[in-house]
C-alpha cells in the first residue's frame, strides 16, 4: 500500500511540473490541481498509514494501549484540500478573464509588460 | 488574560473587515469606516508592542489546548514590533488608498478584501504552528490575488496570472515541506519542532526538508533564481495596492525565513551557505535589473529585490550581530518600500506616467514635494544619518568578522548601484526638463485636486517619511530594540521554553 501511494505521489509532483511548464494557461491549472493533489497525498502518506484502527478508546481505558491512525494528517489534508479548492475556483476564473481580455492562452505571449518599459 | 490581547490585532481587522461588507455598494463609508479601522488597528498594535516590550514573550492557546496539541499564538519582541510596522504601514495606505483609488474599484469590496489581507500578516507573525502558518499564508495569498487582479485590466490580468502562479506553487512546496517534517517528528508546533528535530538521526531528510522550507519563502521574497515573478507583477496594479505588496508581502516570506532558521535549523552549515550564494546573486540580480528600467515603478521592483538579498545574507552569516542588521534592515526596509511606491503614485498623479523618460522639472514645479521625495530616497541609499545607513554597519561588521567578503563585496556594490539607481531618478526626474507630455483630456492632475484632496495625498507620505527620520535620528532606540530581539532569536531555548512551559 505505501509502495503505491508513494509511487504515486511521485506521478502526480512530475504529472504536476511537467504541465505547469506547458505553454498553455489550461494546462498550467490542471498542473498546479495535479501538483496540489500529490502533496496531498504524500501529506497522507507521512502520516504513517494504519488500516482498521481508528483512534477512540473504551471509556475504560485511559491511554492508547495499540497503534491507531493518526488523525491530523487528515485534519491537514481536509484544510488543504478546502483552501486548494477556493484558489482553483480563482484560478479558473482568473485565466478566463485573462483569455477574455488578452485573446491568448499562450503563456509565451504574456510579455507586453516586458515591452512597454 | 492580559496576554489574550495579543490576538486582538486579528480580532479588529476580522471585525473591521465583516463590517466593511455590509457597506458593499457605499464607497463613501467603506472609506470612513476602513480608516477608522486602522486608527484602531494602529492602537491596538501599540499596545501590543509596550505589553510584549514590558513582559518579555507571552503564549496564547488556542482553545486552552496544552502547547504541543493546540495551536499557539506567540508575541515575541519580533511578532510585536512587525505587528506595530504593519499597523502603521495599514494606516498610511489606507489613507492614500481613499483618495487615489478609483470608486469603480472600491465598489467591489476592495476595502474589505484589505482588511482581510492586514489580518493575514497579523496572523502569519503571530502564530507559533507551522501548519497555522500556512494557514494565513495561504489568508495573504488569496486576498492579495483579489487586490492585483481587481479592476481586471489588461496589464493587471497579465502581472496577475504570474503572481497567481508562482505564489501558488510556493504554497504548495511550503506545503510538502510541512507534510516532511510532519512525518520526521510528528508534531507541527514550531517549538516543539525546534526540541524533536534534534532527535532525527536523518540529517539528509533534514537538509531536503530545509531546502523545501527555503524554496516556499524563496519564492514568497523573491530570492535570486525564483525572483522574476515580482517585477513582473508588482508596477500592474494601483499604486496603493502595490505599495502594501512592496512593503509587507515579501517581507513575511523573510520572516518566515528567520523564523524556520532561527528557530528550526539553527547552525546548519549547508543552509546558510546557501543563503549566503542566494543573497549575493539577489543583490547582484535585483540592483542590475533596477538600472536598465524606465519605468519608476519597476525600478523600485527590482529595488525591493536587491534589498531582500541584505537580508538574506545577514541571515546566512548567523550570529547576533548581523541578526541586529537583518531586523534593523527588515523595519527600516518595510517603511521605506511602503513609501517608494506611494511616491511612484504620487509622480503618477503628478505627470500622468511613470515612465522616467516623458518626466521632468519636478523639482522646479513642486520644490516642497520633491524635497519630502528626496528624504525617502536618502532613507533608501542609507545616506548618514538616515535610516538606511545604521542597519548596514552591523551588516559590514558582521560580515567582515566571519570573513564572507563575496557577501561584503555585494552589499557595497548593492548599496553603490541603489545611489546610482537613485541619482538617475533624481536627474531624470526631478532635474531635468519636462519633455512634451502627451495627456489625455480625463486625466485629473495634482494641481486640479482641491486641497484637502492634496494633502491626502501627501499625508500618508510625510507620515512614513516623518517615521523613516525617526529610525535614522532615533536609530539608537531602534538598534538596542534589533539588539533584544536577535539576542531572543539566537538564544532560541527562551522562545521555546515559553511555548512548552517545561
Amino acid at each position: 500500500m505505501e509502495i503505491l501511494l508513494a509511487i504515486m505521489t511521485g506521478v502526480l509532483y512530475a504529472a504536476g511540473t511537467y504541465m505547469i511548464l506547458r505553454r498553455s494557461i489550461v494546462k498550467l491549472i490542471i498542473g498546479i490541481i495535479l501538483f496540489g493533489n500529490g502533496v496531498n497525498l504524500l501529506i497522507f502518506l507521512l502520516g504513517r498509514i494504519t488500516k482498521g484502527n481508528p483512534p477512540i478508546i473504551s471509556p475504560e481505558l485511559k491511554h492508547f494501549t495499540d497503534i491507531y491512525a493518526d488523525p491530523i494528517p487528515q485534519a491537514l489534508i481536509l484544510t488543504s484540500i478546502v483552501i486548494s479548492f477556493g484558489l482553483q475556483a480563482f484560478a479558473i476564473i482568473l485565466v478566463k478573464r485573462a483569455y477574455k481580455v488578452l485573446k491568448t492562452d499562450d503563456l509565451d505571449m504574456l510579455n507586453t509588460l516586458d515591452e512597454d518599459s | 488574560m492580559s496576554e489574550n490581547i495579543i490576538t486582538y490585532p486579528l480580532i479588529v481587522h476580522l471585525f473591521f473587515s465583516i463590517i466593511l461588507m455590509f457597506f458593499w455598494n457605499k464607497v463613501k463609508v467603506q472609506k470612513i469606516v476602513t480608516i477608522i479601522g486602522n486608527f484602531v488597528a494602529l492602537g491596538v498594535a501599540i499596545a501590543v508592542f509596550i505589553f510584549t516590550w514590558k513582559n518579555g514573550t507571552h503564549v496564547v492557546n488556542a482553545g486552552n489546548w496544552e502547547a504541543p496539541f493546540g495551536i499557539v499564538f506567540v508575541g515575541d519582541m519580533l511578532s510585536a514590533t512587525l505587528i506595530l510596522l504593519t499597523a502603521i504601514a495599514g494606516l498610511s495606505v489606507s489613507i492614500f488608498s481613499v483618495i487615489s483609488i478609483i470608486n469603480a474599484r472600491l465598489r467591489f469590496g476592495f476595502f474589505s478584501v484589505y482588511h482581510f489581507l492586514l489580518l493575514g500578516l497579523n496572523g502569519a507573525f503571530l502564530t507559533g504552528d507551522m501548519f497555522n502558518l500556512y494557514v494565513w499564508f495561504e489568508i495573504i495569498i488569496i486576498s492579495s490575488f483579489v487586490l492585483i487582479s481587481i479592476g481586471g485590466e489588461k496589464n493587471q490580468l497579465e502581472g496577475a496570472v504570474k503572481y497567481f502562479t508562482l505564489n501558488f506553487f510556493g504554497s504548495l512546496i511550503f506545503l510538502t515541506a510541512l507534510g516532511v517534517i510532519y512525518g520526521l517528528t510528528g508534531t507541527l508546533n514550531m517549538a516543539d519542532v525546534a526540541v524533536k528535530i534534534q532527535q532525527v538521526d536523518n540529517q539528509i531528510l533534514i537538509d531536503v526538508c530545509a531546502v523545501l522550507f527555503l524554496t516556499a519563502f524563496a519564492i514568497k521574497s523573491a530570492v535570486f533564481p525564483l525572483n522574476f515573478w515580482l517585477p513582473a507583477s508588482y508596477h500592474t496594479p494601483p499604486s496603493a495596492v502595490s505599495a502594501i505588496f512592496a512593503g509587507l508581502l515579501t517581507k513575511v516570506g523573510v520572516y518566515a525565513l528567520i523564523r524556520m532558521m532561527t528557530l528550526i535549523f539553527p547552525h546548519d552549515v549547508f543552509l546558510m551557505n546557501v543563503l549566503l550564494v542566494l543573497s549575493v546573486l539577489t543583490i547582484i540580480s535585483g540592483s542590475f535589473g533596477a538600472i536598465i528600467q524606465n519605468n519608476i515603478r519597476k525600478v523600485f521592483s527590482f529595488l525591493i529585490i536587491c534589498h531582500i538579498g541584505f537580508m538574506i545574507g545577514g541571515l546566512g552569516i548567523f550570529n547576533v550581530l548581523a541578526l541586529t542588521g537583518v531586523i534593523f534592515y527588515l523595519i527600516h526596509d518595510i517603511i521605506v518600500k511602503t513609501n517608494l511606491f506611494l511616491i511612484g503614485g504620487l509622480i503618477y498623479r503628478l505627470k500622468s506616467t511613470t515612465n522616467m523618460k516623458n518626466i521632468g522639472g519636478l523639482y522646479k514645479s513642486y520644490p516642497k514635494i520633491s524635497l519630502l521625495l528626496l528624504i525617502v530616497l536618502f532613507s533608501l541609499v542609507g545616506v548618514p544619518p538616515l535610516s538606511g545607513f545604521w542597519p548596514k554597519i552591523s551588516l559590514f561588521l558582521s560580515s567582515y568578522s566571519t570573513e564572507n567578503y563575496w557577501y561584503l563585496g555585494a552589499l557595497i556594490l548593492g548599496s553603490f548601484i541603489t545611489l546610482i539607481v537613485v541619482a538617475k531618478i533624481w536627474s531624470e526626474v526631478f532635474w531635468k526638463n519636462q519633455p512634451e507630455l502627451k495627456v489625455s483630456k480625463r486625466f485629473i492632475f495634482f494641481d486640479k485636486l482641491y486641497p484637502i484632496q492634496k494633502w491626502q495625498f501627501v499625508t500618508p507620505i510625510v507620515l512614513l517619511a516623518l517615521f523613516s527620520l525617526y529610525i535614522g535620528f532615533g536609530a539608537e532606540h531602534i538598534q538596542s530594540l534589533s539588539e533584544r530581539i536577535a539576542e531572543d532569536l539566537y538564544n532560541s531555548q527562551n522562545y521555546i521554553d515559553a511555548v512548552l512551559k517545561p
